[in-house]
């Protein structure tokens, strides 16, 4: 049974059948990456073409891995600042990837909606890589992933996510998918960081880190954007580790373990100090390998999916 | 659409609803050379006299604008003066004020008589241009511009629209200047620093959307600071395409202590929520925003008890290519000529929440009143001025058939009650499609 | 709907072809020292288990035992009506330098096994690797052929052999079905 959408624009009404499709799917995909041969033939002669309008390097190369172990062939595509800077429109650029009769799309763009957008006006299947403050998809089903492959379940579990929600999509994404597959979810971070009406999607707020660390399992720690957001939605770094940093000790006073994930970059000392990064708990690293994974089960669910 | 000279016209079973002579009745009309001749039952007129039934349309006095982007001079590929009157006469207005956001900016003489000009030839110049010129000079913010030479020139009133005058000295100065020459001064209220980068509402929904929010909050700091600025001036300020539910209990505090201050709002104010964003369809992005449903519903109060003066469009056509962008890169604004009638009747008056009286005083009594230009009514005598339209007719909104050069309108395919049927003014009558 | 036409084998044939299957297999190979057996997901696995049992009654020796799923290295992904529901591959073993026994229930176009060699191919580089089916039915489309068959059954293209499993069917049996009927 495949997935209800042509297109993987957002986990926002996506069925929790299909979320669970992509991560059973996605278990299959995981054990190739352990073989001696790591690639299989499904996406053989299909052409995948990836529009990054945003600087990525992880996400671009997990995708472009992704594709290439499905035996795709891959179109690179990076470009930086407003098409209508540059002269040639989103729909001309789009128009343009189809005329060369490329199967799947998979975009990255600063202005959300933008992947909504090209769904509409071409006809490959289009893939949301992160579109501006709103969805990335395929992040929040990695860190689904990891979570149910640390903790063997999903619904019951208390995920925190901590950092600057407002601009986030990873946050958006993963409140989404965490709340439809049954978990607990709050949201931590500086009261200016936290937009308008979020308890309405069903998570709690939180202002102080230790009034929720003590029972949580999970921390997903969100990346802080340092030359946008210092002086204008917390005063410095410093005050910013103090007050939402995970260290060691702070760790230690919750009493139980507790993991912790990371979409990357890492801003060392700044959201997490390198010895929980690269501590016990830290599932970062994985997230990574299971982001190939991830990817490629919706690649292949896409592309068989025939609609 | 089809112009013609209304030399011997009898409008027959017109129902003629004009508040300031307090009428409501079903007459005919006689109209000769552009002026009201007999109104009575029964009118047969002479040989020569065309005879049109118009059982089940209003006659009110002419509808007027007072909140459209004319575009000439500079952005002709959006819209010009003859195609802005031609939607407007297909609207169903017979006067509209043109806003100073052109290129160059209408901030001197010269600029007012080139419109002044073009809407003369349009359309045999049914259609009256009033042009409102700008504060300040280029609608730049730092310096008056010469505002006796345009009211002498013709200017109505004053705004920098598109942009606020965001200093409060430099509104002071424009507030006491402009009452001199019993000019309002209107004033697009938005907090620059407050929605840098936004492109809808601040709230739940621009939360899920992922985009940045312009808050109500934004709107209603300035509204809060100009009036009480009006007060100490004893200037005339009228609020631009009011939005938020703060506004309206700003605005209505200010009337009850007896403060020169009026508000307009936009159709598009009074029938959407924010929620329709949610398609990323940027004909839903327009600055002020769309709202949400509290402040749509404080609107709908704020139209019903008074405290809303008039009912203007904000008219602002872009080319098709300039919409069909990323939505947090395409320009605000929609068009809304064409498609006020239908919604102010679909939405307002279907729902009880206005009577047709009360309709025509915000589309034609108050906007002249605020103006200061000469009332319009329907008496014998008078020069004809009229909008004719008829409530209970249904239509399906088609862009392809717009007369306006431009397109951009959330409401395509939607039905709506109420359909502009005929505009006359200046000697000339105008019948819709 | 089908109709019944005939009853390939009961629960106690498939148990002694099962047995034959195990025997042939070790002579040809001079006993289990080197063998690995790999059932296609979903029935074979239940007869590779078997094999596997009655080999280590015989011999003493339990082969190394695997099951692969070959949905990824399919011909016809593209363009089937129903996705295919993957069920993912378990060989934990090495299968360089092994004999591999592939185990299905039924060898038919070919295809099925053309794709079972190139998902094993990717895994390493087995010395041998030799088919046993339970059901040899004809009308190859590709040059396969089976090294061990439990029966050869003359079929046409239209009709269908059903095998159920106690294992996940309840029951052990091969039946001939007819053609569908037409209007159904």
């Amino acid at each position: 049974m495949p997935l209800k959408s042509r297109h993987l624009l957002g986990l926002h009404g996506m069925p929790r059948e299909d979320i669970e499709l992509i991560l059973e799917t996605a278990i299959s995909f995981r054990e190739v990456l352990d073989r001696p041969i790591k690639k299989v033939p499904p996406l053989q002669g299909k052409t995948i073409a990836n529009m990054f309008f945003e600087n990525s390097t992880r996400t671009r190369l997990s995708f472009e891995l992704a594709e290439r172990r499905l035996s795709a062939d891959v179109l690179g595509f990076q470009t930086s600042g407003s098409s209508v800077s540059k002269g040639e429109t989103l729909k001309d650029t789009a128009r343009n990837i189809e005329a060369m009769k490329v199967d799947m799309v998979v975009m990255r763009h600063w202005a959300a909606g933008a992947p909504h957008y090209l769904s509409n006006v071409i006809d490959a299947n289009v893939i949301n890589a992160g579109d501006g403050a709103h969805e990335h998809p395929t992040q929040a089903l990695l860190d689904l992933y990891t979570i149910h492959e640390k903790h063997g379940k999903i619904a019951g579990l208390h995920v925190c996510l901590v950092g600057d929600i407002l601009h986030s999509r990873v946050a958006r994404s993963n409140i989404y998918g965490l709340t439809a597959l049954g978990a607990k979810v709050s949201v931590c971070g500086p009261a200016t960081m936290i937009p308008h009406g979020i308890e309405r999607l069903g998570v709690q707020v939180f202002h102080h880190l230790d009034e929720v660390i003590g029972n949580v399992d999970v921390l997903n720690v969100l990346r802080v954007q340092l030359e946008r957001d210092a002086g204008r939605f917390f005063p410095s770094l410093r005050e910013y580790h103090h007050s939402y940093g995970i260290t060691k000790g702070r760790l230690e006073k919750a009493g139980k373990p507790i993991t912790i994930m990371h979409p990357g970059p890492i801003n060392r000392d700044v959201e997490l100090s390198s010895d929980v990064a690269d501590g016990e708990h830290s599932v970062i690293l994985q997230q990574v390998l299971n982001g190939v994974a991830v990817r490629m089960a919706i690649l292949y669910l896409l592309a068989t999916g025939n609609q | 659409m089809k112009i013609e000279k209304a030399i011997d016209i009898v409008l027959r079973n017109v129902r003629i609803i004009d508040p300031l002579t307090d009428r409501d009745e079903v007459r005919d009309i006689h109209l000769v050379d552009g002026m009201i001749g007999k109104i009575a039952s029964g009118l047969k007129g002479g040989a020569s006299t065309r005879s049109v039934d118009l059982t089940g349309v209003v006659a009110a006095p002419g509808f007027l604008d007072m909140h459209v982007h004319l575009r000439e001079p500079g952005f002709e590929h959006k819209e010009t003066i003859e195609t802005g009157c031609m939607a407007a006469a297909a609207g169903g207005f017979t006067g509209v004020c043109c806003m100073p956001n052109t290129n160059p900016a209408i901030d001197d003489e010269s600029v007012i008589r080139l419109i002044q000009e073009k809407s003369r030839r349009a359309l045999l110049g049914l259609v009256d241009v009033h042009p409102i010129g700008a504060v300040t000079i280029g609608r730049k913010g730092e310096h008056l511009a010469p505002m006796a030479e345009m009211a002498a020139a013709g200017a109505v009133a004053f705004t920098d629209d598109g942009d606020p005058v965001h200093d409060a000295e430099l509104m002071r100065r424009a507030l006491e200047y402009a009452g001199m020459f019993n000019r309002p001064v209107i004033q697009h209220a938005q907090d620059i620093p407050m929605t840098r980068g936004g492109v809808m509402n601040e709230g739940f929904c621009s939360t899920e959307l992922g985009l940045p929010g312009m808050p109500a909050a934004a709107e209603d700091v300035m509204i809060s600071r100009d009036i009480l600025l009006a007060g100490y001036t004893g200037g005339q300020y009228h609020v631009a395409h009011m939005s938020t539910a703060g506004a309206v209990d700003l605005v209505r505090a200010a009337k009850v202590k007896g403060l020169r201050v009026t508000c307009e709002v936009t159709p598009h104010h009074f029938f959407l929520t924010d929620d329709a964003v949610r398609s990323f369809d940027t004909n839903t992005k327009m600055n002020p925003p769309l709202r949400t449903k509290f402040d749509v519903d404080a609107i709908r109060e704020g139209l019903r008890d008074g405290t809303i003066d008039v009912i203007a469009t904000d008219h602002a056509p872009h080319s098709f290519d300039e919409k069909q962008v990323e939505f947090q890169s395409a320009p605000f604004g929609i068009v809304g000529l064409e498609t006020a009638i239908g919604l102010a009747v679909t939405e307002l008056v279907y729902r009880g929440i206005l009577s047709l009286d009360r309709l025509v005083r915000l589309f034609s009594v108050n906007p002249r009143r605020i103006l200061h230009l000469p009332d319009v009514t329907i008496t014998e005598g008078a020069r004809a001025n009229l909008t004719l339209f008829s409530p209970d007719q249904s239509w399906t909104v088609d862009p392809l058939r717009f007369h306006s050069l431009s397109r951009n309108t959330p409401f395509a395919g939607l039905t709506l009650r109420g359909k502009p049927f005929a505009v006359a003014n200046n000697g000339v009558i105008c019948w819709s499609d | 709907m089908r109709t019944l036409k005939g009853t390939i084998m009961d629960a106690a044939a498939i148990e002694r072809t099962i047995t034959r299957l195990a025997h042939e297999i070790l002579e040809r190979n001079k006993g289990a020292s080197n063998i690995a057996i790999i059932g296609i997901r979903t029935r074979g696995e239940f007869l590779a288990r078997r094999v596997a049992e009655r080999i280590e009654k015989v011999e003493g020796i339990h082969p190394d035992l695997g099951f692969l799923d070959i949905t990824l290295y399919r011909d016809d992904l593209l363009g089937k009506l129903e996705q295919p529901m993957m069920k993912g591959t378990d060989i934990l073993f090495d299968i360089t330098g092994k004999d591999l026994i592939i185990l299905d229930d039924v060898l038919y176009t070919g295809r099925t096994i053309r794709a079972a060699l190139d998902g094993l191919i990717d895994l390493g580089r087995p010395r041998t690797i030799q088919l046993a089916v339970l059901i040899d039915r004809g009308h190859r489309q590709l040059p396969i052929k089976a090294d061990y068959v439990g029966k050869n059954v003359a079929t046409s293209a239209n009709e269908s052999i059903r095998v159920h499993l106690k294992e996940i069917d309840g029951e052990d049996s091969i039946l001939l079905m007819h053609p569908e009927k037409e209007g159904k």
